[in-house]
């Protein structure tokens, strides 16, 4: 059987459309909401919204494939079979890592050298001067600092990521491997591998989003705060991964792709999704117990106090809901997780909380009581699926959707949990 | 005792490759599968054998809730009705200082009460003496033991699983359950499955 995969017109409209919108809401922020106006303290609100929202969206969607970039690497150290039967459809979704990459190394720099005080507060330098906190935190929160590891950052997922995928593509033109050549390739993997969850570790589990999110509210603190980043992306990674395995299944790719793979798929989705509420509740019971003023400010700032309600308590419990309750009760059940319909409903649903967790993160520091959620912000979000759908799609349709001669195929076909 | 003692016929198989089909045609023929008893689990088995989904983990989502409207229920009561103290300055009503208590004790209702529920189903219990078909089922035997009922010809069974690959064949006379009843295993004869 061929593995090649040809993009139905339809994927493509749908790619294009979503673009389209993307690019047409930007235009309209564009014109409309002034960008480049002075960040002020609070008189350009519609500019601050601008550059929020695209802080939102870009950070949020390049942490998500890169997820998908993760699970490969994971899997690949933890020797573990049974992904190979869709792990190039992982590997397409990471293939959009370096688009999403530089369009967010733009938005970052525009934000840093733009003098954006109202995303990032550290970068008003009188402020700075004068404030206890945030002088203590200059060394870390430095434009230089921000530039060079972002810079880094980046590109080390990029190239890292590359390598994986080359290496995989690699196997495809080596014919069936015997057992030494098998090996030598799984073990040049593993390294790759860890070298990849090595950098992931030291970025996106933690500096990664102390720079880009949590600097946002510069004068709080969490320690919990990556991790809690880190489990809501993978765990959207893990429902982008679940999609398109089950978009291609639907249209007869994937042969050895069975309801056991699509188990344990769920079963990625609903862990994580408990993973995500346990940092969730970590973090804020912490912060509720000791009372301290200055940790608590950014509960207060979401959900208010007990005489004022703040002006994003509906969408910070509506998150808990979505991103907790719901996976915790509808994808218990074997059978819900073994269910093509309900996992493609719960996946959108997933991707869908906890785009609105980035908002709420990202929102209250900087709108304030201000935000919307409008055309703009789902536009820009279009744009960006629009662009993974691409990248994905052009990835998926030159290279065999099969990694037939990994030494692991076996398992996978036979894979049951 | 509640299950009676019963007449099986034994066969001991000394490979897997040996024991599916053996499992699958003994099922085909009719003849009723008491259990197969292995060294270790075998992947499968449960499906070849014909024996029904395990409904462990319903009554470990009902312990599990048990256990979170206990603790919910009993705190609240002895924090906000009984003895209500200021802790903290916190309000009565402190929900997210509960929250790890309750997960503790969903997880240790669930976890005790499905070990309870898993030792009544196999019909385990301590200082319970059970019949053991064959020793060697614990080190290097797959061991097969069918049901007998008046109607059954035990030699021809015996000589089914003869030409089934059986490398020891007996006939027992063994007492099943101990317990009020016995967990009954429904039979179905076997058919080709989907993905098996």
């Amino acid at each position: 059987m061929d593995h090649q995969f040809q993009l139905p017109g339809s994927y493509k409209k749908w790619t294009y459309g979503l673009i389209g919108a993307g690019v047409l809401a930007l235009l309209y922020g564009f014109i409309m909401f002034n960008p480049f106006a002075h960040a002020g303290h609070g008189e350009n609100v519609n500019s601050t919204r601008f550059w929020a929202v695209l802080l939102q969206n870009s950070v949020f969607f390049l942490l998500v494939v890169n997820a998908a970039m993760f699970f490969i690497c994971v899997t690949t150290m933890a020797m573990a079979g049974w992904v190979v039967a869709f792990r190039r459809v992982s590997e397409a979704i990471s293939s959009v890592v370096p688009i999403l990459g530089i369009i967010t190394f733009v938005i970052l720099m525009a934000i840093v050298f733009g003098g954006r005080t109202d995303i990032y507060h550290w970068l008003d330098k009188d402020a700075v001067a004068k404030d206890h906190i945030l002088n203590g935190k200059k060394g870390f929160l430095s434009v230089p600092l921000f530039t060079i590891w972002s810079f880094i950052t980046i590109l080390l997922w990029w190239f890292l990521g590359r390598k994986m995928r080359s290496l995989s593509l690699e196997s495809d033109k080596k014919g069936h491997m015997d057992y030494e050549t098998g090996k030598k390739w799984i073990w040049n993997n593993t390294v790759w591998a860890s070298l990849y969850c090595v950098v992931f570790t030291l970025t996106v589990a933690s500096t990664i989003p102390w720079l880009w999110l949590m600097s946002i509210d510069a004068h709080w603190y969490s320690t919990m705060y990556s991790w809690y980043t880190f489990a809501s992306t993978f765990v959207s990674g893990m429902s982008l991964i679940a999609l398109f395995v089950i978009y291609l299944k639907n249209r007869n790719q994937l042969e050895y792709v069975t309801e056991e793979h699509l188990h344990d798929l769920g079963k990625f989705m609903f862990a994580f999704s408990v993973f995500w509420t346990y940092l969730w509740f970590s973090q804020y019971m912490l912060i509720w117990y000791s009372n301290q003023p200055e940790e608590t400010k950014y509960f207060i700032e979401r959900i208010g106090t007990h005489d004022k309600a703040g002006p994003y308590k509906g969408i910070f419990f509506f998150n808990l809901i979505i991103n907790f309750l719901c996976p915790l009760l509808i994808l218990m059940k074997k059978g819900a997780k073994r269910n093509w319909t309900l996992v493609t409903v719960m996946a959108v649903l997933i991707i869908f909380g906890h785009w609105i967790d980035f908002f709420q993160m990202v929102m209250p520091g900087t709108l304030h009581e201000h935000f919307t959620l409008g055309f703009f912000e789902f536009g820009t979000a279009c744009l960006f699926i629009g662009l993974i759908m691409w990248g994905t799609g052009n990835y998926l349709s030159k290279h065999s959707m099969l990694a037939k001669n990994h030494p692991f195929l076996k398992e996978s076909m036979i894979h049951h949990t | 005792m509640a299950g009676g003692i019963k007449k099986f016929v034994v066969g001991s198989f000394d490979d897997e490759k040996v024991l599916f089909p053996a499992v699958k045609n003994v099922r085909k023929a009719g003849y009723k599968i008491h259990d197969v008893y292995t060294p270790f689990p075998v992947h499968g088995l449960d499906h070849a054998m014909g024996i029904r989904e395990t409904s462990l983990h319903t009554a470990g989502f009902i312990y599990a809730i048990t256990g979170t409207t206990t603790a919910l229920t009993f705190m609240s009561w002895v924090f906000t009705k009984d003895w209500p103290l200021n802790i903290g300055g916190k309000p009565n009503f402190a929900l997210p200082a509960w929250i790890p208590i309750t997960f503790e004790l969903t997880v240790l209702f669930s976890a005790v009460g499905m070990v309870l529920t898993f030792c009544y189903l196999c019909n385990l219990a301590p200082f319970v003496k059970k019949h053991h078909f064959h020793p060697r089922a614990t080190d290097d035997l797959f061991v097969m033991a069918i049901e007998c009922t008046d109607k059954t010809n035990d030699a021809e069974v015996q000589a089914f699983l003869q030409s089934a690959g059986a490398q020891e064949i007996n006939v027992q006379m063994a007492e099943t359950g101990w317990w009020i009843g016995r967990y009954h295993k429904e039979q179905k004869l076997y058919k080709e499955e989907k993905g098996y």
